[in-house]
């Protein structure tokens, strides 16, 4: 039986038999470099962000690629990449039954208890 | 003062030339990444020779500005070594020779950083970072392209052979470095470490002793500067005192 939740579901543009799955078998493009996602804190304390995407041919050159083209202007303090294809992203023709359920539980949110003043920062 | 002076336009004329070397690159990298990378050592290169000419107008006191310095001298006034105004070659050669300049600064500025001359240590404080960055990055480029496919190691042999011979003269002393007493043979023997760890990782022959050109430090050059000039200086002997 088919798992429509757990079938793999490429980011960006890359063609199926490129995925992590699949490496193996898929005969390698010599023309293009892989794609990397490249991810950046913009200081400590705070969550890495994607930034966006680069090419390179192996992980040390795509943290350098991605210091050269993203972080210029001291963006950030810290790089993770991770080639595109290990991405598994949800099915945008999956979004009605994944995320609209959630939409009419407003009391999920915490918005019906009264607050005592003491407390801040809720 | 005269010693200082010429060393300091040397620093200054090396990081330049350099510098507009590589830029040639701008907008026709092999990709798009390595075409910002380049274009990155690129600026790091001109802010340093920035920093040089700066303060070699100060010690002239005669009316010369950091611009004057760059855009406004004659060939023969220029002190680079003649590895920075050879052509840009392949992308090979842009590597090594950029691998070549960076160890090279590496060590150099390591040891400016001591030397007794306050402006000068203070430039080359402020440059060891980007300059270890450069360094870090163009020896993982030598290795990538001699230790690659065969066209690429092809393409590093053709590049070493072009410019081995111009490695020397950073070691050869010019008057000036001698008068100031820069110790170029402690420097040799990092640079020549750090070369053949390298070159040996990226499965390269170190070339054998030869003869090495030099004559760039004292202002004679190859055929080649006086086209990068032309370039180099156009707009300011076109529309002398143009601003944007």
């Amino acid at each position: 039986m088919k798992n429509t939740f757990l079938q793999k579901f490429y980011y960006g543009d890359i063609p199926e038999e490129k995925g992590a799955a699949s490496q193996h078998t898929s005969t390698p493009d010599t023309t293009q470099w892989p794609l990397w996602e490249v991810f950046i804190r913009s200081k400590n304390g705070l969550d890495h962000k994607h930034a966006g995407s680069l090419h390179a041919a192996d992980a040390p050159m795509a943290i350098e690629n991605a210091r050269d083209v993203y972080t210029r202007r001291m963006e950030g303090v810290s790089i993770w990449v991770v080639e595109s294809k290990y991405i598994t992203a949800s099915n945008p023709e999956e979004a009605g039954e994944l995320y609209e359920p959630a939409m009419d539980k407003i009391y999920r949110h915490p918005t019906f208890y009264q607050l005592p003043d003491e407390v801040n920062h809720m | 003062m005269k010693a200082l002076i010429d060393y300091t336009l040397h620093l200054a004329d090396n990081t330049l030339i350099l510098a507009q070397r590589n830029a040639e690159w701008c907008g026709h990298g092999p990709v798009l990444e390595q075409d910002i990378a380049i274009t990155n050592i690129t600026l790091d290169l001109v802010g340093q020779s920035r920093s040089f000419y700066q303060y070699a107008a100060l010690l002239l006191n005669n009316g010369s500005t950091e611009d004057s310095l760059a855009y406004l001298r004659t060939e023969r006034e220029y002190k680079n070594c003649l590895l920075m105004e050879l052509p840009r070659g392949d992308w090979a050669q842009t590597i090594l020779r950029q691998f070549f300049n960076s160890a090279y600064q590496y060590y150099l500025y390591q040891y400016l950083q001591q030397y007794n001359d306050r402006q000068l240590s203070a430039i080359a404080e402020k440059s060891i970072k980007e300059v270890s960055y450069h360094l870090r990055w163009s020896s993982e480029w030598v290795i990538r392209l001699g230790d690659g496919t065969e066209e690429s190691n092809e393409r590093m042999v053709q590049a070493l052979q072009t410019l081995w011979p111009y490695t020397g003269e950073m070691f050869i002393p010019a008057p000036y470095e001698t008068e100031l007493g820069i110790d170029l043979a402690a420097l040799q023997v990092s640079w020549q470490l750090k070369i053949k760890a390298v070159l040996e990782e990226a499965t390269l022959d170190v070339p054998e002793k030869i003869f090495m050109q030099q004559g760039g430090k004292t202002g004679i050059h190859s055929e080649h500067l006086g086209f990068l000039l032309t370039d180099l200086q156009y707009m300011q002997r076109t529309y002398p005192g143009c601003e944007w």
